[in-house]
């Protein structure tokens, strides 16, 4: 299944923040979206899974998800949303409780996704118990219980210290050269971006418009960190956004 | 900074400690050794005469008194008839607080409608609606009922749709994104959420369902602990008075234990 972004406009009340957005998502790459803070990239990923509804334009699904895909388009948050008052399974259980699945095939998944995320032995134990990058597995299990079409990914590693981002990083890319996912990486950290992006979106200031797309066509398994034409693209990318960063840095916040 | 051994390194001093404090912690045992020293000052002031009968009787006489009571089996008539009052008035206080308030947290049409009658008649002692209520429900376990309810109601309203407002929106946002269903929304992330805030307007309307019950079995109740304390305010058996409102502290300490035991089996979370 593809997505495809036509002509995405958005204003709160007289403000606007998204300008004429275009932008296709297509099966198994993972699109990057980065841009200065408050430049409605969050914004953005909200409306592509339908948590919000843009002023004008619209977001398109071509083509059907997988039959056996319970959420197509699954969120992973900044701030993890795991039910402080359930446990680890309480909280992926959560998610597939309201579909039509037996007890043992849901007990079959949470055991499955607890060990594609390496967490098995941490089944019963309560999020305040866990650290930031514990939390933040738990979130992609709970994610990838519902079998989704594409993974819309909202900073998913800026709450965390840089180790654990490198460790969790990693793992999204082993992730991906196992599964192939779909997904939407928003983040305002331009060394994640080259490291994950198969297509890399600049948004500039507010109002938010599309600057500039950089495809990157080397395979995930090769970009290792310290990689000669990555940085080179890292520097690009900075360059575009130095002075918009700068802009956006100095304005007021008036909303959100 | 200036002194300086022979070899010319500084001497150092070290640095004052400033931090700690403001973190108080309560030692069990300061609690029963301040109760059993104020009970113990009464009574010897009592027995020397220092504090004079008529104003306030030896805490010994106020223990014969109970006993007597107990004796005679009149505690537990008493007793009975509190706490059926009490908790049937609390009970359906709370629970139709609670769902009153869940209704002000998620629909706009209660909120704009009831949050402004809540704010208006909240604030109004409901011990002065009382002979309206003995009118409305009659002089019997009615009027009684009714006034522990209607003080239990607001607060339990204000505390359930605050808590409500206080639930994490990114929560609920998580709840629509994986596609639940509005109910599983309200029932797995919206109501435990609020528990926290409806558990403590809970220890606050038990404390008022308390006060009123005496208020209002202060008028014609045969039995009763306020009937019992208004009965030995007018015989001004003193003794009495104070064994009735020893027995009301009690009451309030277990029911405030009670909620404690509650809170720590729901709230293991946190």
């Amino acid at each position: 299944m593809d997505l495809s972004l036509r002509n995405i406009t958005h204003h709160y009340d007289e403000v606007e923040v998204l300008r004429d957005i275009n932008l296709d998502i297509k099966q198994g790459q993972i699109v990057c979206i980065i841009g200065p803070s408050g430049c409605g990239k969050s914004t953005l990923l909200r409306m592509i899974g339908g948590l919000e509804r843009p002023a004008s334009g619209e977001v398109l699904q071509l083509g059907d998800p997988p039959a056996d895909c319970l959420n197509p388009l699954t969120y992973i948050f900044q701030d993890f949303a795991l039910l402080p008052w359930r446990t680890v399974e309480g909280n992926i259980g959560l998610v597939l409780e309201d579909h039509k699945i037996g007890a043992a095939e849901r007990e079959e998944i949470i055991a499955d996704v607890l060990a594609r995320t390496k967490l098995s032995e941490f089944r019963s134990a309560y999020p305040r118990q866990l650290s930031g990058g514990m939390k933040q597995r738990v979130a992609i299990a709970r994610a990838l219980s519902v079998r989704p079409a594409v993974l819309l990914m909202d900073e998913p590693l800026s709450a965390l210290d840089s180790q654990t981002r490198e460790l969790l990083m990693d793992d999204l890319v082993d992730l991906w050269e196992k599964e192939n996912y779909t997904a939407c990486y928003v983040t305002h950290n331009l060394a994640e971006a080259v490291r994950l992006g198969h297509k890399i979106v600049v948004l500039s200031r507010r109002p938010g418009e599309i600057h500039e797309i950089v495809e990157i066509n080397m395979p995930l398994s090769e970009r290792t960190n310290e990689n000669a034409e990555l940085e080179k693209i890292q520097k690009r990318l900075w360059n575009l956004m130095r002075d918009e960063a700068r802009a956006a840095d100095m304005e007021l916040v008036n909303e959100r | 900074m200036s002194d300086k051994v022979a070899d010319g390194t500084p001497m150092g001093k070290p640095v004052p400690f400033r931090g700690g404090g403001f973190l108080p912690r309560s030692r069990k045992i300061v609690a029963p050794i301040l109760f059993i020293g104020l009970v113990a000052f009464w009574e010897w002031g009592a027995r020397t005469g220092f504090i004079s009968p008529l104003i306030l009787p030896a805490p010994s006489e106020a223990f014969e008194a109970f006993k007597n009571l107990l004796s005679s089996g009149l505690l537990w008539q008493h007793l009975a008839a509190s706490l059926q009052r009490l908790l049937i008035g609390w009970f359906c206080g709370t629970l139709l607080g609670v769902i009153v308030g869940t209704m002000i947290g998620l629909f706009s049409v209660a909120r704009s409608g009831l949050q402004p009658l809540v704010s208006a008649i909240f604030p109004i002692p409901k011990i002065a609606l009382l002979p309206l209520f003995i009118i409305w429900f009659g002089i019997g376990e009615g009027s009684k009922v009714a006034t522990i309810l209607f003080g239990t109601f607001f607060p339990t309203v204000i505390a359930t749709y605050g808590g409500i407002d206080n639930v994490d929106r990114g929560l609920i946002r998580m709840g629509q994104s994986f596609g639940l269903s509005r109910m599983s929304i309200i029932r797995k992330i919206i109501l435990p959420g609020a528990l926290p805030a409806i558990l403590s307007g809970a220890r606050i309307s038990a404390a008022i369902a308390i006060i009123l019950l005496v208020a209002a079995e202060m008028i014609a109740a045969e039995f009763g602990v306020g009937a019992y304390i208004l009965m030995a305010g007018s015989l001004m058996a003193t003794d009495q008075l104070i064994t009735g409102v020893a027995i009301l502290s009690c009451l309030g300490l277990i029911f405030a234990w009670l909620i404690g035991r509650a809170e720590k089996y729901f709230l293991k979370w946190r």
